[in-house]
């Protein structure tokens, strides 16, 4: 009597633990989007770092671009992999818009997917929106 | 027989030893060889410099006229709004309605006895009442906003323009009550809806921070003068003020000028030839 009480229990426990991977398995989930590279940057093939150093840690180099232009007035970057870039988000052709050539699908897509906001473009302007 | 296979034994076990502690340090050698790559920071190759740059401004050659071009070359290229600027509807719906108290302005007309109240004789020469003087940030040598920001958004840079870090300012509005020449403008709300034609070669401002005339580091950066000097038709000069060869040692020297509240110590930068 007692016995069937804790088994049934424990099952159910059990499955109550692990409802975040049945629920997994038994619906789709949505795969984080892909950031879509059009234009020039789809060409190009080569950015700042790798995909995947880009990837992780772009927030970090666009700070110390930032510092770079505003306090040092460095505005040239030579990568590592031999590539110059203008330090800015907008401006010039080999900025970050100058080759990623459309914000919404670029940016905007994985930052809405990952729910962050950052406040870049409160002031920073994308020079196809104006028009 | 034994103990000389031992000793052998250990010798090449120490040569083999020695050997893979030394691969690390000899591929490091070779791969530096070929020039291990490093990211640098660097300035625009055009980039214009000085060790302190300075501004003359001559009131002989200044008129209402220009003085209209200059600040207009200024504000638009800048994204300053203008809250005279009737709001697009459509585009931002919802704006509040306008407080003219509050402007912004990186570069604006003043009188004489405004922009230089310690210099007010009193049977001072009458053309001075009625010239146009055009006033800006002083980019100071000794800048009191810089020593009143506590976030350090406000810096002095290593060749004398004190310039702003929009991003790293929180708005506490220190800097305003520190600048003896109310060079600083607040933004109290957002610009973006007062700005006729955003120019996309410099960003707008958001709302609660400070802003004030940046000598046009950007156009410094490509090796172009700032826009007011461009507009003045030679009324304005920028150069170095440490350089005795430059442009605006030149101008010093050649005349008599005057410098805004002088005695207050901050050591201003612009240059006024009476």
């Amino acid at each position: 009597m007692n016995k069937n009480l804790i088994i049934t229990g424990l099952v159910i426990f059990v499955l109550a633990v692990l409802s975040p991977f049945w629920f997994n398995i038994v619906t789709t989930t949505q795969a984080a989007p892909e950031p879509e590279l059009l234009g020039k940057a789809k060409t190009e093939k080569k950015c700042v770092l790798d995909k995947y150093d880009m990837r992780a840690n772009h927030m970090s180099l666009l700070d110390e671009w930032r510092d770079a232009v505003v306090r040092d007035a460095d505005r040239q970057y030579d990568a590592a992999n031999g590539k110059s870039f203008g330090m800015s988000l907008s401006t010039g052709e080999n900025s970050c818009l100058g080759c990623h050539e459309d914000k919404a699908k670029f940016c905007d897509t994985c930052h809405t997917y990952a729910s962050v906001d950052p406040y870049c473009w409160d002031c920073h302007t994308n020079p196809k929106e104006i028009e | 027989m034994m103990e000389n296979n031992r000793r052998r034994f250990l010798k090449v076990a120490g040569i083999a030893a020695i050997g893979l502690g030394a691969s690390p340090a000899i591929s490091f050698a070779s791969s530096d060889a070929h020039g291990a790559a490093v990211a640098v920071k660097r300035k625009n190759k055009e980039a214009l410099s000085a060790h302190r740059w300075g501004m003359v401004i001559d009131t002989n050659k200044i008129t209402d006229e220009i003085v209209e071009k200059i600040i207009d070359a200024c504000h638009k290229t800048h994204n300053v709004p203008d809250f005279n600027h009737e709001v697009d509807e459509e585009k931002y719906p919802e704006t509040r309605p306008v407080n003219h108290k509050q402007e912004v302005k990186w570069i604006w007309e003043e009188e004489f006895h405004n922009a230089f109240p310690d210099k007010e004789d009193e049977f001072l020469a009458e053309r001075f009442h009625d010239l146009p003087f055009l006033v800006t940030c002083n980019h100071c040598k000794n800048p009191p906003c810089v020593q009143a920001c506590p976030t350090q958004a406000t810096f002095k840079r290593e060749d004398g323009i004190v310039l702003m870090d929009f991003h790293r300012c929180i708005g506490c509005r220190f800097c305003m009550a520190a600048c003896p020449f109310g060079a600083r403008s607040f933004n109290f709300r957002d610009p973006r809806p007062f700005v006729e034609e955003i120019d996309p070669r410099f960003p707008t401002r958001s709302k609660g921070v400070v802003e004030k005339c940046n000598l046009c580091a950007e156009r410094l950066a490509l090796g172009e003068q700032p826009h007011c000097v461009e507009a003045s038709e030679g009324a304005i000069v920028v150069g170095d003020l440490d350089d005795p060869e430059s442009e605006v040692r030149a101008l010093l020297n050649e005349h008599y000028t005057i410098r805004r509240k002088q005695s207050l110590g901050t050591e201003p930068s612009v240059y006024y030839v009476m």
